[in-house]
C-alpha cells in the first residue's frame, strides 16, 4: 500500500537524532558563554582592583556562599516554599476560573475587567498593605506570588480552551456530544499546551513575587537575606542569594517544562 | 422515497452589513447511496448546503427531509469530513478512530474491530498506535475518513476535503474514497471547487453559483463504474466539464440536463 512506502520516506533513521544533538550543541554554547563571562568578570575586577563591597568577584561569592551554606539553604527554603504555595494556589483557583469564565458570557463581562484592574496594580504597592493587613510570616509573600501568578494562567487557560478548530466543535455537534464530553474529551486537552504556557510564564514572576513580599517585611528568606546582606556591606553574600534566586527560578522553570513533556507530550517544542 | 429531499430551501445570514443571502430557493432529490458532488466557486452557498444537510445550522425557510422526516436535530446517521483533518494530536490513529463512537457509547470491542476494519481498508494498517503529526497530511486525511465511517452512517457529509493536499495524493484518495464507496454503499455529498474531481467521483454534478447561491444546472454523470484516470481525457469527460464550466463562469439559467 502506498500509505506504508510513505511511512518509510517519513522517518529516515537520522530525523530522530537531530533534535537532542542540536539540543547538545545549544546546551553547550550556552555553559560556554556563561563560563567565558564569569571569568571576563573575575579578570576585570582584579585587574581593576574593584572593593569587594561594590563587586566581588565570583571567586570570592562562592567563597561566601561556603562559608555561609547553612543560612543560604535555610533561607532558600523559606523562598522555595513561598514560591511552590503561591504557585499551586494560583494553579488551583486560576484553572478553575478560567473555564468557569469561558462557560459563563456573564462572568467573562464581570471577571475580566476586574482581573485586569488587579493585574494593572503594580504588585511592589500591594505589599506594603498585605503586610498591614496579614502581618510578616509568609503568608503574605504567598499572596504576592499567587497575585503575579494568577493573571498568565487565567489568560492562558481561557485561550486555550477557546481554541478548539471551528470544524472540529462541528464536528462534536454532529454527535451531539454533552457538554461534558466535549470539556473532557475536546477543550480541556486542547487547552492543555496553553496551560502550559501560561503556567511557563507564571513560574518565573512566582520567584520575583515570593522576593517582593520578603523585601517588604520579613525575618527569613533569600530576598531578606540581600537587603540584610548589603545594609551590611556583606555583598559576596548578598552576591551569593541572587546566584540561589537565579538556580532556584531556572530548576522550577524547567521543572515544569519536564511535566509538560509528561503530561502534554504533543506540545510543540522550542 | 430519497434519501435527503430538499425543497425551496433558503438560508439568509445576517452580517454587519444587513443579511446576506448564502442559499436561495434551492431544490434537491438524493436517492439512497448515490454520489453528488456540490461543485461552484467560492461564495455559491455549497458548504452551507452540506451544512444544512448536516443539520449544523437551521435553515431560514424551505422544506429539508432526511429519510422522509424533517431534520430538527444534529442526526447520528451521519459523517463528517472536512478540509482539515482536526485530529486530536493527543490521541493515536485508532483512538481518533474511536472518538464518536465513545461519544455515542458504542460497544467498545466492536468498534474496535469496525476501526481496525477501516483502517486497513484505507490502508493504514500498522499505523493504529501513530500519532497525528507522524504522519502526512494525506494520511491523516485517511484517518478523519475513518472517523467518519466508524459509526456507519448511511450518509456521508464531505467538505472540500482534498482541497489542501496536493494533485497526486487528492487523486489517490478520490480513486480511494470510490473503492471504499464500492465495497461500503453510502450516500455521499461531496463539496468540491474542483470541476474534474466533481465530474469523475459523481453520479450527479450539482453546479452552483454564488450572490445569491443557488444550483444553476444539475448534470447526469453517466461514465461507467469504476471510474478510471483516462476518462477525464474522452470527449465526454469534457463536454461534462464544458458544461459546467459555462453556468459557473456564466451563470446560464437555471436549466436542467
Amino acid at each position: 500500500m502506498t500509505a506504508e512506502r510513505n511511512a518509510a520516506e517519513l522517518y529516515p533513521e537520522d530525523e530522530a537524532l537531530e533534535p537532542s544533538d542540536s539540543t547538545l550543541k545549544a546546551v553547550l554554547g550556552a555553559t560556554l558563554t556563561l563560563v567565558a563571562l564569569t571569568i571576563l568578570w573575575e579578570v576585570l575586577v582584579r585587574q581593576f582592583q574593584v572593593p569587594a563591597w561594590l563587586l566581588p568577584s565570583p571567586t570570592l561569592i562562592v567563597e561566601s556562599m561556603v562559608e555561609w551554606r547553612s543560612e543560604l539553604v535555610g533561607h532558600s527554603m523559606v523562598t522555595l516554599y513561598e514560591t511552590l504555595m503561591g504557585f499551586a494556589l494560583s494553579v488551583a483557583i486560576s484553572v478553575p476560573l478560567a473555564v468557569a469564565v469561558v462557560y459563563s458570557p456573564l462572568l467573562q463581562n464581570t471577571i475580566y475587567p476586574i482581573l485586569l484592574a488587579l493585574q494593572s496594580m503594580p504588585k511592589v504597592a500591594i505589599a506594603p498593605l498585605l503586610a498591614l493587613w496579614i502581618g510578616f510570616g509568609t503568608l503574605p509573600k504567598i499572596v504576592v506570588v499567587f497575585l503575579v501568578c494568577f493573571f498568565p494562567i487565567i489568560v492562558a487557560t481561557a485561550t486555550g480552551l477557546a481554541a478548539v478548530p471551528a470544524p472540529l466543535m462541528d464536528l462534536i455537534r454532529s454527535l451531539s456530544a454533552s457538554s461534558l464530553q466535549t470539556f473532557v474529551k475536546i477543550r480541556f486537552p486542547t487547552a492543555m499546551p496553553h496551560i502550559f504556557v501560561g503556567l511557563k510564564i507564571a513560574i518565573t514572576f512566582a520567584v520575583i513575587g515570593a522576593v517582593i513580599g520578603e523585601f517588604v517585611g520579613s525575618e527569613s528568606g533569600l530576598g531578606y537575606l540581600i537587603l540584610v546582606s548589603t545594609s551590611q556591606s556583606r555583598t559576596p553574600l548578598a552576591f551569593g542569594a541572587l546566584v540561589l534566586l537565579t538556580i532556584m527560578s531556572i530548576v522550577l522553570y524547567y521543572g515544569i517544562v519536564l511535566v509538560e513533556r509528561v503530561m502534554v507530550p504533543w506540545a510543540p517544542r522550542n | 422515497m430519497s434519501k435527503i429531499h430538499i425543497e425551496g430551501l433558503h438560508k439568509t445570514y445576517t452580517s454587519n452589513h444587513g443579511p446576506v443571502t448564502a442559499l436561495k430557493e434551492v431544490s434537491l432529490s438524493i436517492k439512497q447511496n448515490e454520489f453528488v458532488t456540490l461543485v461552484g466557486p467560492s461564495g455559491c452557498g455549497k458548504s452551507t448546503l452540506l451544512k444544512l444537510i448536516g443539520s449544523l445550522i437551521r435553515p431560514s425557510r424551505g422544506t429539508l427531509l432526511f429519510d422522509g422526516a424533517p431534520l430538527l436535530h444534529p442526526t447520528r446517521d451521519v459523517g463528517i469530513v472536512f478540509q482539515e483533518a482536526v485530529l486530536l494530536e493527543w490521541r493515536t490513529v485508532l483512538d481518533n478512530v474511536l472518538l464518536p463512537t465513545e461519544i455515542l457509547g458504542l460497544d467498545k470491542v466492536k468498534s474496535r474491530s469496525r476501526a481496525m476494519e477501516l483502517i486497513n481498508l484505507v490502508g493504514l494498517a500498522g499505523f493504529e498506535r501513530r500519532f497525528p503529526r507522524e504522519l502526512s497530511g494525506g494520511m491523516q486525511q485517511r484517518v478523519s475518513l475513518c472517523r467518519a465511517l466508524i459509526h456507519n452512517p448511511s450518509v456521508l457529509l464531505m467538505d472540500e476535503p482534498f482541497a489542501a493536499l496536493d494533485a497526486m495524493t487528492r487523486e489517490e484518495l478520490g480513486f480511494e474514497l470510490m473503492r471504499i464507496w464500492d465495497t461500503d454503499k453510502k450516500t455521499v455529498i461531496f463539496v468540491t471547487h474542483n470541476i474534474s474531481e466533481a465530474i469523475l467521483l459523481a453520479d450527479r454534478v450539482v453546479a452552483m453559483t454564488p450572490r445569491p447561491g443557488r444550483i444553476a444546472r444539475i448534470v447526469d454523470i453517466a461514465l461507467s463504474r469504476p471510474r478510471t484516470i483516462e476518462m477525464e481525457f474522452t470527449q465526454t469527460f469534457k463536454s461534462y466539464s464544458d458544461q459546467i464550466r459555462e453556468v459557473i463562469y456564466h451563470g446560464t439559467g437555471a436549466s436542467r440536463s
